[in-house]
C-alpha cells in the first residue's frame, strides 16, 4: 500500500475536484492519496465528494495557515 | 405475484434513476466565456461523480470541430464561408469585450495568470474524466458538417428525442 501526493493549494474550481478525480483514477485499489487543499470549496467538498464516489477519507488535518491534509484511500 | 414484482422492479428502476447523479448541458453558445462556462459545469460535475452529457447545436459546434483555427470546412461554397467565419475553438469570440478578437487572448493570459483552467485544458480535462459528447444532427445538417469534422471524443450525433432520452432523470441546462 503506498502513499500518493498531490497538491492542489494553487489550484480553482473545478480543477481542484478534477486533479483529484484523476489522481485518484490513476492510483491501484487500496493505495493512499494525501491531498493538500485550502479552506473553503476545496476542504468543504473534496473529501465529501470522495466519500460519496465509495472512496474512505481517513483524516483531515490542518497543515499551516489555510492548508489542509486529506488522506483518502482507493 | 408477476405483477407486484413487476411493480417493484419498476419503483425500483425509477428509483436508481432518480439516485442517479447526470447533467445534460445543451452548449448551443459558440462563445469562449459560454463555453467555458459549459465545460467548467461539466467537468466539475463529472469530477464529483456526476454522469455528464453535452449536446453540441448550432454555434456550440464550433467547440468539438477538429480544426480548432479558421478552416474552410463545409459541404458548399456558402457553408464553408461560414465554417471559415465561425472557425474552431481557439477562434471562438467573447461575448463582450470582444475587441476584434483581442479579448479572448487578453482573458486568456488573465486566466493563466491566475491559475484558473483555460478553455482547451477544460476541454482535455472533460475527455480524460469521460463527458459524454454528441453533436446536434439537425445543425450539422445546416452547417454542411460531418462527423469526420469533429474531434474523435464526440461519441455520437443525434437528434432531440435521443438527448431527451439520454437527458432523463438528471438536470439540464441550456447555455
Amino acid at each position: 500500500m503506498a502513499t500518493h501526493t498531490l497538491d492542489i493549494t494553487k489550484e480553482h474550481c473545478p480543477m481542484t475536484f478534477v486533479k483529484t478525480k484523476l489522481k485518484l483514477a490513476q492510483i491501484p485499489e487500496g493505495d493512499v492519496l494525501e491531498v493538500l487543499l485550502t479552506e473553503g470549496e476545496p476542504l468543504n467538498n473534496v473529501p465529501r465528494s470522495a466519500t460519496e464516489q465509495g472512496y474512505k477519507v481517513l483524516s483531515i488535518d490542518h497543515v499551516e495557515g489555510n492548508v489542509h491534509k486529506v488522506l483518502i484511500q482507493k | 405475484m408477476n405483477k407486484v414484482l413487476a411493480t417493484l422492479l419498476l419503483t425500483r428502476n425509477k428509483m436508481d434513476m432518480a439516485d442517479k447523479k447526470k447533467l445534460s448541458l445543451i452548449a448551443f453558445s459558440g462563445e469562449f466565456d459560454k463555453l467555458t462556462a459549459v465545460f467548467t459545469l461539466a467537468t466539475g460535475a463529472a469530477a464529483v461523480g456526476y454522469e455528464v452529457n453535452i449536446f453540441f447545436t448550432f454555434w456550440g459546434l464550433d467547440a468539438i470541430k477538429q480544426k480548432k483555427g479558421r478552416s474552410f470546412v463545409g459541404g458548399n461554397w456558402l457553408t464553408k464561408l461560414f465554417g471559415f467565419m465561425m472557425g474552431g475553438l481557439s477562434a471562438t469570440p467573447t461575448s463582450r469585450f470582444n475587441f476584434f478578437g483581442i479579448g479572448p487572448k487578453i482573458f486568456r493570459s488573465l486566466m493563466k495568470k491566475n491559475n484558473v483552467a483555460t478553455l482547451e485544458e477544460l476541454v482535455d480535462a472533460a475527455n480524460a474524466l469521460g463527458v459524454n459528447l454528441y453533436a446536434c444532427e439537425m445543425a450539422m445538417h445546416v452547417l454542411g458538417l460531418e462527423q469526420k469534422d469533429f474531434i474523435h471524443e464526440v461519441k455520437d450525433t443525434l437528434g432531440v428525442a435521443t438527448f431527451l432520452e439520454i437527458s432523463e432523470g438528471g438536470r439540464t441546462m441550456f447555455i
